[in-house]
């Protein structure tokens, strides 16, 4: 059995507003940073994952993604994969 | 319908179930039993409430893990024999999570948790859960969420719109809703999900009974 550590990140469709980052985005330019275009906040899930071979750990991670860390009617994800 | 007895799901975080539970019995004189959300065992209720509250904390996603318990999975056969199911904010959210509504709740556009009365559109008669037939096609029920603002793509909005799904509408939009939906039902009428709290309203001395209506028709066939 092979050990993968993954990085999901999720994050909100660039079709949906998400005001949680306006108000971030607020706060920065109040803070005196110059120069922010866009300011979107996501969610990183980390995953410690064993299975035969890194085609077999991104179908599981596939179907975690699709089925629970991301609702896919709002949020779009992706995931990177290292071997340990 | 002396028999007849409503399924009031309870989740680890729900807390609006008693008060279901007390307009339904005291309010309706309607029988409840609740549930606990690890039973898989719908047989001896007749129509089911997912109630408010924070399902497991709302972690990951409001609704995202009360998703996968046994209830919910053995929801799907209790939908499709015509039984009717209500679910009151978190449970609006639970029902779009596990599919059984389409769109997705999310935060509000003011990021305020608000609690307050809103004025609402009856808009569609599907499954008789308003009174549409009554001279007030405008009812006031209290909302209590941070993540109510309804979301869904064009396709599935025109689908709602045409197929008369949508249920309610905020007259002042006070979460940044598509469409001010407030309320919508599936397709064959026998599922409703809402934001605002009807079983909030179901007395005049806490403020109207316009809530009433649509937890009487949960005992409709």
């Amino acid at each position: 059995m092979d050990q993968f550590a993954v990085k999901v990140f999720v994050r909100l469709r660039p079709s949906v507003l998400d005001p949680a980052g306006e108000a971030t985005k607020s706060a920065s330019i109040k803070l005196g940073a110059e120069g922010i275009k866009s300011l979107r906040i996501g969610k990183m899930i980390e995953v410690k994952i064993e299975g035969n071979g890194e085609n077999e750990v991104r179908e599981k991670i596939d179907l975690l993604c699709d089925r629970l860390f991301a609702n896919t009617v709002i949020e779009d994800y992706e995931y990177s994969l290292e071997k340990l | 319908m002396d028999n007849f007895t409503v399924g009031v799901v309870v989740f680890p975080g729900s807390n609006c179930d008693r008060d279901v539970s007390w307009a339904l019995e005291g309010c309706l004189d309607i029988r409840t039993k609740y549930l606990w959300h690890e039973s898989s065992d719908l047989s001896d209720v007749d129509a089911i409430v997912l109630p408010g509250g924070f399902s497991y904390g709302d972690y990951l996603r409001c609704g995202a893990i009360a998703r996968f318990s046994p209830l919910i999975n053995a929801l799907d056969e209790f939908v499709k024999s015509g039984k009717r199911v209500l679910g009151i904010c978190n449970g609006f959210q639970i029902l779009t999570e596990s599919g059984f509504l389409p769109g997705a709740l999310t935060a509000n556009k003011n990021l305020n948790f608000i609690c307050d009365d809103v004025e609402l559109d009856i808009v569609s008669s599907k499954g008789s859960w308003f009174n549409n037939g009554g001279e007030k096609q405008t009812i006031k029920l209290p909302i209590a969420h941070g993540e109510g603002r309804y979301h869904c793509d064009s396709d599935t909005l025109k689908k709602l719109v045409d197929n008369e799904l949508i249920a309610l509408r905020y007259k002042n939009n006070p979460n940044g809703s598509s469409f001010d939906i407030a309320g919508i039902t599936n397709e064959k009428g026998n599922v409703l999900g809402l934001m605002p709290h009807p079983e909030r309203a179901c007395d005049q001395t806490i403020g109207g009974t316009d809530g009433l209506f649509t937890l009487k028709s949960l005992i409709l066939k």
